[in-house]
């Protein structure tokens, strides 16, 4: 994939004036696209003009075992390669995970969470975590469901890749299609770009709300 | 071009670059993704004139890639751990006989225990081979040092291993600039041998040699290390005029003016050394680092160059040798004349276990206060070795202790984190 335009915000600075990192960590069950899903969102921030490093956590590799992924964004150079320890986003692609692998660890109270189910966050028994994040970076989406519907297969990867972008704008849309477009090609390709469509205009919607019922407490 | 692509992919393309014209493969993780993209560039004839050769072991792929090379053919393989012990035989006699195969080694533990992750106890096990081996800390540099592995190998008429951190590397996707076949053919000559199997002009190589003479055959494997050791610098020069940007050398240097502390180290943890280096420069320590490419031949003098005035130097190494300690470490013992400076090894990162930013702090900080042992092996867990020591103190028939310890940790499945 090569790089298009430079982002305007690419000289954004950190503390001490190094660039900012966004740390993503992924988790899933292998055969779900874990590793693809960091892999794309580090192509989709590339094409953004961004420094981006997208790893796996290196475990051997079986069909529905639990697998986690990571992906760093940063306006600089990236030359750290030691795993994410204090994610600032978590991508829960499968929900049974939930009270088998621990899924926050490292998570700040500042921490974006988007998880792909039908259920709340209350019905998962998660309810507690709505006080200690910050409400409106709590999202659930159905991943599967819209997988299902688009492109007729359970990978709910790309998908969430739309909520993502949605969630916490680390990378644009336009951005994750185009990353799908690079890696797929045909029916798969633009079922999985009309899903994570689908999956940004949700969350986009939950997080409007979310934030007037916040503003309205306030 | 500029690329977003998991390291073993850039790698691929980069030797593809390069023409070999016979590749060997035979798979072991965490290099297969390697062979398997210059495999699909062959099928796909994006690669032309390349043989591309299932063989059926390790021990094959190098023997192979020997026979190919004293044909004359520009020839290329892969591998880890258990599997470069395998060839261990045939990797001594491609560098004996003065063939310049290269050789990607995606580092990776060496059992038993068994394990698949991230270590360079590999190629330590090769380190008096008579290779030239050259350590990529990211994985621009891992693309580039293969271009420049080609030439080196070719010029010298040396084998040369290009090391790069199993999974962390290999299987991360990073930001390269993949070299082109244009700047690549600019900068690589086709390959003319030094000597050469061919039935117009018969020879033969790889002569008994006896006591007679075996001393100066091995001497001058010897010296044509040291003309290496002239030619690494130059042709990393070389290769920032043609490709506008500098990778290999044979060290590299980050704050280490005025630096009281010195931390060194090969591959892929030197990126985090070098943000840990902020975070204490930022704090007022006076912290440097210098990485080494180049391991053999080993650069004595730009090394002791390279530390300077340092007071304390901290080597954080990737293997150890039992039963005496750091590898690296012994080398880099004898670039420090000055006997005031300090030197401490730091053990780290074995068979996959993060070494982390705060864990590098840490060890740089105690070794400000003179805190930092001769010997240490980062995180290391006293209490479990405890517990085994004592199991095996209490009973004849304690059992494996590689069993032991996952019962005694309450192990599931083997997990890197």
């Amino acid at each position: 994939m090569t790089a298009g335009a430079v982002d305007a915000d690419a000289t954004t600075a950190g503390p001490r004036g190094r660039p900012e990192l966004f740390q993503v960590r992924f988790h899933g069950r292998g055969g779900q696209g874990v590793v693809t899903a960091a892999e794309l969102l580090s192509v989709a921030a590339f094409l953004q003009g961004r420094f981006a490093q997208a790893f796996p956590s290196f475990g051997s590799e079986r069909a529905g075992a639990p697998v986690v992924a990571f992906c760093r964004i940063s306006a600089g150079e990236i030359r750290t390669h030691a795993p994410v320890a204090e994610p600032d986003a978590v991508v829960v692609q499968d929900a049974t995970l939930l009270h088998q692998v621990d899924l926050f660890n490292g998570l700040g109270p500042e921490g974006y969470l988007l998880v792909n189910t039908t259920h709340s966050f209350d019905e998962m028994g998660l309810g507690g975590l709505v006080d200690r994040l910050h409400e409106e970076r709590l999202v659930t989406v159905p991943a599967t469901d819209l997988a299902l519907k688009h492109f007729g297969r359970p990978v709910p990867n790309v998908v969430l890749l739309g909520g993502l972008a949605a969630l916490c704008g680390v990378v644009s849309l336009d951005s994750v299609v185009a990353a799908v477009h690079d890696r797929f090609t045909g029916a798969v390709a633009d079922g999985n770009a009309a899903a994570a469509t689908e999956a940004y205009r949700l969350v986009s919607a939950k997080a409007k709300t979310a934030n007037e019922e916040v503003a309205a407490r306030a | 071009m500029l690329s977003q692509l998991e390291g073993s992919r850039a790698v691929a393309a980069a030797v593809a670059c390069c023409r070999p014209q016979v590749v060997c493969a035979y798979p072991i993780t965490p290099q297969t993704h390697i062979v398997e993209g210059i495999g699909a560039m062959v099928k796909s004839r994006q690669l032309k004139h390349c043989r591309f050769i299932n063989v059926e072991s390790e021990f094959a792929a190098m023997s192979v890639a020997i026979g190919a090379s004293a044909t004359g053919a520009r020839a290329y393989t892969a591998t880890a751990s258990q599997g470069l012990l395998f060839m261990i035989e045939a990797v001594y006699n491609a560098a004996g006989l003065g063939l310049p195969v290269v050789m990607t080694l995606a580092n990776r533990a060496i059992g038993a225990p068994i394990n698949i992750w991230n270590d360079h106890s590999d190629a330590m096990a090769v380190r008096d081979s008579g290779w030239v081996m050259l350590f990529a800390e990211d994985n621009q540099t891992a693309a580039d040092l293969h271009v420049q592995a080609f030439r080196l190998a070719e010029e010298m008429s040396l084998p040369v291993m290009v090391c790069v951190d199993g999974y962390v590397l290999t299987h991360a996707t990073e930001r390269v600039d993949v070299p082109t076949q244009e700047q690549v053919d600019a900068f690589l000559p086709p390959y003319k041998p030094r000597q050469v199997l061919d039935p117009a002009d018969p020879v033969s190589i790889g002569a008994m040699v006896g006591p007679e003479a075996f001393t100066e055959v091995r001497y001058l494997a010897h010296a044509k290390q040291l003309q290496a050791l002239e030619r690494i610098d130059e042709v990393a020069r070389e290769f920032a005029e043609g490709f506008g940007r500098h990778s290999g050398g044979l060290v590299s240097t980050y704050r280490v003016e005025d630096a009281e502390v010195v931390v060194i180290a090969l591959g892929s943890v030197l990126g985090t050394i070098k943000d840990a280096t902020d975070e204490l420069r930022d704090q007022g320590a006076r912290v440097g680092v210098v990485g080494i490419t180049s391991f053999r031949p080993f650069p004595l003098d730009a090394l002791h160059e390279a530390i300077g005035d340092a007071r304390k130097v901290v080597v954080v190494e990737r293997a150890f040798s039992a039963g005496f300690g750091g590898v690296l470490s012994t080398d880099v013992g004898l670039a420090i004349s000055d006997a005031k400076a300090r030197l401490s090894t730091v053990v780290a990162g074995l068979g996959g276990r993060a070494v982390t930013e705060a864990g590098l702090i840490s060890v740089v900080e105690d070794a400000l206060a003179d805190r930092l042992e001769v010997l240490r092996f980062l995180d290391l867990d006293k209490d479990v070795v405890d517990r085994e020591l004592a199991r095996m103190a209490g009973t004849r028939r304690s059992g494996p202790s590689a069993e032991n310890v996952l019962r005694d940790l309450g192990t599931v499945a083997s997990r890197a984190l």
